[in-house]
C-alpha cells in the first residue's frame, strides 16, 4: 500500500520447501529464514528453522507449550540475536539490526503478554506507532511551527482511521490501560499496523477472547491482509482460527519444525498428532 | 463570549490543563508583583521570590526526567551548580561589554543552560545506554564530583580575559592565577563566587518559568514527547514500534539538564556570595521531593509543590528548633492525603465530571 522506506535487495528464488499461496508465487517472498537457531547457554531453544512467507500470506506458527514459537518471533524482531542462520526481509539481510531498526525495515509485532503504553490515551498509543512516519524535529514541536500542526493533524486523522478497523475510534480518548482485555489486544494490532509494516507478527491474538470475539478477529485479520496487502504471521492456540484463516502452517516442537503445509495436511499429519496428543499405544 | 466558552469546551483535556497552568503562573506573578509593590510583603518573602522561581524551574525540569522519562536522577543540583557558576562567570566577565543587566542576565542564563547541557550529555552518553537504576547512581556521583571540582576552582577576570586554575593540592590562592593587580576575582575556591553583581529579578524568574513550561509542555505533547513517554511505559514495546531508545532518553535528559542549568544561573545571580556546597545532595533530594509530592509527570503539581515547600520552612519559623520536624510531618501528611482512597472517592463525588476518579486509583 505505501512506499518502501528501504531499497529492495536482490530477488531471492522461492525455495522448494515453501508453502506460499499461489497468488504470491511470482513475487519474491517477504520473509525468508534459513538455518535459523539460538542457544541459551547449553540449551538449544530453536534450531534449523527454515521458513518462507509470501507477500500477502497469512502464515500460522503452532506447537505445544514451550515449543519455541515466541522465541522465533523474538528472533525475527531481534529481541534476541540469533546464534545461527540468516533472516532475509524482502531480500535484505537483517544481521546485527536492533529491534527498532527491524521495525523500520518493515516488521511489526504484538506481544503475548500485552505491552501497551498504559498511561497514555488510545490515540497516543496509535500515534506512537506513527512515530517514524511523522517527520518534524524536536524544535518544530516545541515552537509549534506550521509543520507541527500539519503533521499532528494528519497523524490524528490517520490514527482514527486505523482505529476504525476495529471500530475503536470512539475509545480514542480513553486511557489504554483501562480498556477491557480484548480491546487492549486489538489496540496492540492497530499500533503495530500504524508502523506501516510489510510483515505483521501476531503473538496469540485471540488469547482470552470468547468464540464470537475470535470469529470477529478472524474476519478482521483477513480484512487487514486484504486492505494493506501485507503478510501476517501468527502464533495461536485456537485451532479454529489457525485452521480457518492460515494458508500455510508451520508446526514447531522442541525448537524444531516438525511439519509444514496447508491446514488439511497438518491436521492429518501423524507427527503433529503425536506432538500434541502423545504416541498412540 | 458564548463562542469562546464553546471553543474552550471543545479543547482536549490536556490542552486545557496546559492553559490553566500558564494562566495560574501569570496570575501568581501579577499578584505577587502587585503585593510587593504595594509593600504588603515583608523582606524575607520578597527575598524568596527569585529562589522560588529557580526551584520551580528545577522541579519542572526534574519532572521531565523522573515523571516523563521515568529515570531517577539524584544529581539535579549538580546541573544547577554547573549552570550557576558558569552563569556567574559569564555575567561577571561581560560586565563591561554589556552594561544592560537584563541582557546580561539573559546571556548568563543561556550560558548556564549550554554548560549544563554539555554536562548532561557527558553523563548521559554512557549511562542512558544501560537499563536499570544506573542513572541514579551516576548522577548521584556526578553531583558530588561537580561540588568538589567547583570547591577547588579559581576564576578571575582582567583585561586579558579569563584566568582559571584548579587548586587541587590546596596550595594556590586567587592571587596565583596570573591576574593583573586590578583584576576581579569571580570564584574563590571553597568560598565560591564572591562579589557577584546580583542582577536576577522576579520578572526574569517569571519569564524563565514561562519559557520552561512552553519547552516542557510542548515537548511532551509532540512526537518526541510521546516517544519519551512510550519508553517510560514500556521500553520493549517502544522499540518494537521503531523508537530509537538512546536518542529519546538523551533528548529528555539533556533538555532537563539544560533547564536546571538555566535555573542555576538565575539562582546564582541572585546572591552576591554563593558557595558550591549549596548544591549538595540535599538540594537534589529537596527538588525530588517537590516532584514526587507534586505528582510524577504533573507540571502544575511540581510548580505548586516547589513554591509551597520552599516557603514552608520560612512559615514554620515560629516552631524554632522543631521547624524541620514539623516540615517532615507536613510532608508525610500531604503524602498520605494525596494517596488516600477515601479522599479520591470523595473528590469523585464532589466533582462528578472527573470520570473514573473514584475507582481508577
Amino acid at each position: 500500500m505505501a512506499e518502501k522506506k528501504f531499497e529492495k535487495g536482490k530477488m531471492v528464488p522461492v525455495p522448494s520447501h515453501s508453502i506460499i499461496p499461489e497468488r504470491d508465487l511470482d513475487k519474491s517472498p517477504i520473509l525468508e529464514c534459513s538455518h535459523l537457531g539460538i542457544d541459551f547457554g547449553g540449551l538449544t531453544a530453536v534450531n534449523e528453522f527454515n521458513i518462507t512467507v509470501g507477500r500477502t500470506e497469512i502464515a500460522g506458527l503452532i506447537g505445544p507449550n514451550g515449543a519455541g514459537k515466541t522465541t522465533v518471533f523474538n528472533l525475527l524482531t531481534k529481541v534476541y540475536q540469533p546464534t545461527r542462520g540468516t533472516i532475509l526481509l524482502d531480500g535484505l539481510d537483517t544481521h546485527g539490526k536492533t529491534p527498532a531498526q527491524i521495525n523500520r525495515m518493515g516488521i511489526a509485532r504484538t506481544f503475548q503478554n500485552i505491552r501497551l503504553f498504559n498511561n497514555l490515551s488510545v490515540e497516543d498509543n496509535v500515534k506512537i506507532g506513527l512515530h517514524n512516519q511523522e517527520k518534524y524535529s524536536m524544535f518544530s514541536g516545541i515552537l509549534r511551527l506550521p509543520k507541527y500542526w500539519r503533521q499532528e493533524k494528519a497523524a490524528h486523522e490517520r490514527a482514527l482511521e486505523l482505529l476504525s478497523i476495529f471500530d475503536m475510534q470512539d475509545l480514542a480518548d480513553h486511557q489504554a490501560g483501562s480498556l477491557p482485555y480484548g480491546a487492549q489486544r486489538r489496540l496492540e494490532i492497530v499500533r503495530a499496523l500504524a508502523t506501516n509494516p510489510s510483515l505483521l507478527l501476531l503473538d496469540e491474538p485471540a488469547a482470552g477472547m470468547n468464540p464470537s470475539e475470535t470469529a470477529e478477529l478472524m474476519e478482521n485479520i483477513v480484512k487487514i491482509r486484504d486492505t494493506f496487502q501485507i503478510a501476517i504471521m501468527l502464533i495461536e492456540h485456537d485451532m479454529s482460527l489457525v485452521m480457518g484463516i492460515c494458508e500455510g502452517i508451520c508446526v514447531l516442537n522442541f525448537g524444531q519444525i516438525i511439519a509444514k503445509g496447508t491446514a488439511e495436511e497438518i491436521q492429518s499429519n501423524p507427527t503433529v498428532i503425536e506432538a500434541y496428543l502423545g504416541k498412540q499405544q | 463570549m458564548n463562542k469562546l466558552t464553546k471553543k474552550i469546551k471543545g479543547l482536549k483535556k490536556t490542552t486545557k490543563v496546559d492553559f490553566a497552568t500558564y494562566l495560574g503562573v501569570i496570575l501568581a506573578f501579577v499578584l505577587f508583583s502587585v503585593l510587593r509593590d504595594a509593600g504588603v510583603l515583608n523582606r524575607s518573602i520578597t527575598g524568596m521570590l527569585v529562589p522560588i522561581c529557580a526551584y520551580i524551574v528545577m522541579a519542572v525540569s526534574l519532572n521531565l526526567t523522573v515523571g516523563i522519562l521515568g529515570e531517577l536522577s539524584l544529581g539535579h543540583a549538580g546541573f544547577m551548580s554547573v549552570g550557576a557558576f558558569s552563569g556567574v562567570i559569564a555575567s561577571q566577565s561581560l560586565q563591561a561589554a554589556i552594561p544592560s543587566a537584563p541582557a546580561r542576565l539573559a546571556i548568563a542564563i543561556l550560558v548556564g543552560a549550554v554548560f549544563a547541557a554539555i554536562a548532561g550529555t557527558i553523563v548521559g552518553i554512557p549511562v542512558l545506554r544501560l537499563q536499570g537504576d544506573y542513572l541514579a547512581i551516576v548522577t548521584l556521583a556526578f553531583g558530588e564530583i561537580i561540588k568538589e571540582l567547583i570547591n577547588c576552582l579559581l576564576v578571575g577576570y582582567d583585561s586579558n580575559g579569563l584566568h582559571m586554575a584548579f587548586n587541587l593540592d590546596g596550595s594556590l590562592t586567587i592571587n596565583d592565577i596570573g591576574m593583573e593587580p586590578g583584576g576581579m576575582a569571580i570564584i574563590k575556591g571553597a568560598q565560591g563566587a564572591t562579589g557577584t553583581e546580583t542582577i536576577a529579578s522576579f520578572t526574569a524568574g517569571f519569564i524563565l518559568i514561562m519559557i520552561t513550561l512552553v519547552i516542557v509542555l510542548n515537548l511532551v505533547r509532540s512526537r518526541a514527547g510521546r516517544a519519551i513517554m512510550a519508553l517510560r511505559d514500556n521500553r520493549i514495546a517502544a522499540e518494537s514500534v521503531g523508537i530509537n531508545v538512546t536518542k529519546y532518553k538523551m533528548m529528555a535528559f539533556v533538555t532537563s539538564a539544560a533547564l536546571a542549568g538555566a535555573a542555576g544561573a538565575l539562582y546564582g545571580l541572585n546572591y552576591s556570595n554563593l558557595a558550591a556546597s549549596k548544591f549538595s545532595f540535599d538540594t537534589s533530594i529537596l527538588v525530588l521531593v517537590y516532584v514526587v509530592l507534586g505528582g510524577l509527570g504533573n507540571m502544575w503539581g511540581s510548580i505548586i509543590a516547589a513554591a509551597v515547600l520552599y516557603f514552608l520552612p520560612e512559615a514554620l519559623r515560629q516552631f524554632a528548633d522543631f521547624r524541620m520536624l514539623v516540615y517532615a510531618i507536613v510532608l508525610i501528611l500531604v503524602m498520605l492525603a494525596t494517596n488516600s482512597e477515601q479522599l479520591k472517592t470523595l473528590a469523585g463525588r464532589v466533582l462528578p465530571k472527573r470520570k473514573g476518579a473514584a475507582h481508577n486509583g
